[in-house]
């Protein structure tokens, strides 16, 4: 048991994995860096050469650049309200119910089905004319006897519930109304609510001593009490997790729906940075400036890691 | 307090009772979309006058749907199953084994985690052009199947396995091949079918990669295939919905199958990691 053998051993079990990890993570990673800094086209328009930090440079100074960092922010802007609901469920999950197992599987459905068919079903849903949410709506409206009612365009607007103007960010009072960055964020809430948030606040629930709830409640804690004071002190750190993943994961996101639902439009209004950098590296095969806008990316995504973690973790310590 | 308790407990009902038609509604439509015959996709009226079941069948004749449903499954499989393979096998070694540069190592791993798939995939994307490897198995298989996260579940998992079976097993001469494979792996296993179910889960669905190196229609995974036939033949909603539909069933299988390892696993990734 000599700490050699060890050595020795450890090398034979992870050589796949380090060997898939170095090629296919590892690498990329630091070769990704060096093509930023290079003016890399694969149709080779002009000979390669190294740029320093200009694409980076271009990237920053170029308006659609911001306004695509404000339509990935926007689409983020659904995520107070699914945490909420996620932990709302997961409460009223972990009491006895029955049928508890039945329950679970049928809020879980939308977010392991998540992906492609889910967005094709969504623009169908969420044509204008023919789709589910709209004849609904049109039908609410009728027995609301609301004659002059207009359905949203959803995918086909570019209106928005901030009314944010087109092509950079301003303010613009006639893009006030649902369009298609709303349609993306009531999608994902769908998909969300009941998904791995959901479970994850079940998991830490099931952490929370009963001993306790249960005294709170002979003390005659009312349930908002009991929960704000005993329960949630528990769920700090889950929350704090979900919390850092989701915006990690929303400030990488929009991609598939870009892709698959709107083709980033109408008027680049669903194009985050993620599908930006998409069609910058795989349309127009601009892969040295592609791979400087995803730094940039990571840049963001680490600093609200970074902020999160410093204004966050202190709920988290209380604990 | 009975009383309120069970008016409290029929308002939870209500609650999720509301919750869950609102998730199923869509998949209700969905359904009910793919039985229409053409003539009434863009009718208001959800309920097909005709239902035309041989829709489902009729998606194969515009499509190779049954080649994307092939490659789709064979590709997640195979993901998953090296992905399996080699993150318990690195598991093993991070956390069993003692070994210099061993918590640096696991550092850098996990430092991956918080990278873009955008950064890597631009690279792995040249790489593959480089390699003649666009538009084959291999290169939608392999540089799919070695990421960090898959090593960071089992190494939690086996952390928190006693240690006296393996080094009883030691003493008694076992090599440490046979204390992964015997005695460790197979403690392991509800780790390792809990990344089973994401890996597959997470391959079957996946697009981006699919995207980028599938060139010819014979080698679309059932994500591309599914975009090309709603650009293509966007206008057939009752087809397109069967097609999505039918891509619903192994996520849907496997799900049902897999629920109670996937809500432990996730227990496990969440309070330990």
């Amino acid at each position: 048991m000599s700490k050699r053998s060890d050595l020795v051993a450890a090398i034979g079990f992870l050589a796949p994995n380090l060997l898939g990890f170095g090629l296919f993570t590892a690498g990329p990673v630091l070769f990704s860096f060096a093509a930023s800094l290079t003016n890399w086209n694969l149709q080779r328009t002009s000979p390669l050469r190294f740029v320093g930090l200009d694409n980076y440079r271009n990237a920053l100074a170029s308006d659609p650049f911001w306004f695509y960092l404000g339509n990935t922010v926007y689409l983020m802007l659904g995520l107070p309200l699914a945490i909420a609901a996620s932990l709302w469920f997961a409460v009223l999950l972990n009491r006895p119910l029955r049928f508890s197992g039945g329950w679970r599987a049928l809020l879980y459905l939308p977010s392991f089905t998540s992906g492609v068919a889910v967005m094709v079903l969504w623009k169908a849903l969420l044509n204008p004319d023919f789709g589910a949410i709209n004849v609904a709506l049109r039908s609410v409206a009728a027995g609301l006897g609301v004659t002059q009612f207009e359905s949203p365009r959803w995918l086909l607007s570019t209106k928005n519930l901030l009314a944010l103007s087109l092509e950079r960010l301003g303010h613009d009072p006639g893009q006030w109304g649902l369009g298609a960055r709303d349609a993306l964020i009531l999608m994902g809430l769908w998909a969300a609510i009941g998904g791995g948030n959901m479970l994850l606040y079940l998991a830490a629930l099931t952490n929370v001593p009963t001993e306790l709830t249960e005294a709170a409640q002979l003390d005659g804690a009312s349930s908002w009490r009991c929960f704000r004071s005993v329960t949630w002190p528990f769920l700090a750190p889950t929350t704090f997790f979900i919390v850092v993943m989701s915006v990690i994961g929303g400030l990488q996101g929009g991609f598939e729906q870009a892709r698959v639902m709107t083709t980033g439009g109408p008027a680049s209004t669903t194009t985050t940075l993620s599908y930006h950098i998409y069609t910058e590296a795989f349309e127009r095969f601009r892969i040295g400036y592609a791979s400087a806008v995803s730094w940039i990316l990571f840049a963001v995504v680490f600093g609200a890691t970074l902020l999160n973690w410093k204004f966050g973790d202190r709920g988290t310590d209380d604990a | 307090m009975p009383r309120s308790g069970r008016l409290k407990d029929l308002g939870v009902y209500v609650a999720l009772g509301a919750f869950a038609l609102t998730t199923l509604a869509p998949f209700a439509w969905m359904l009910l979309a793919s039985l229409k015959p053409l003539a009434e996709v863009e009718s208001a009226n959800p309920v097909p006058t005709v239902w035309k079941f041989e829709n489902y069948s009729a998606v194969a004749e515009q499509v190779p749907f049954g080649r994307y449903f092939a490659n789709s499954v064979v590709v997640a499989g195979w993901v998953t199953l090296l992905t399996c393979l080699s993150s318990a096998m690195a598991a093993f070694a991070f956390s069993r084994l003692r070994w210099r540069g061993r918590d640096a190592l696991f550092r850098l791993y996990l430092a991956t985690l918080m990278i873009p798939g955008v950064v890597t995939m631009i690279p792995n994307y040249t790489l593959m052009v480089r390699l003649h490897l666009l538009d084959t198995y291999t290169g939608l298989i392999v540089p799919a199947s070695f990421g960090a996260f898959g090593t960071f579940l089992l190494r939690q998992f086996m952390l928190g396995l006693p240690t006296a079976l393996d080094e009883a097993a030691r003493l008694d001469g076992a090599t440490h091949w046979h204390v992964f494979w015997d005695v460790v792996l197979p403690l392991a296993r509800p780790g390792v079918i809990t990344l089973a179910i994401f890996a597959f889960l997470g391959n079957y669905g996946s697009f981006y990669w699919p995207l980028v190196m599938v060139k010819s229609p014979h080698m679309r995974t059932l994500p591309v295939g599914l975009l090309t036939f709603d650009t293509v033949y966007g206008r057939q909603t009752n087809l397109l919905m069967a097609a999505a539909a039918m891509s619903l069933v192994p996520p849907l299988l496997v799900f049902l199958f897999g629920q109670r390892f996937l809500v432990r696993g996730i227990q496990l990734g969440a309070v330990k990691g």
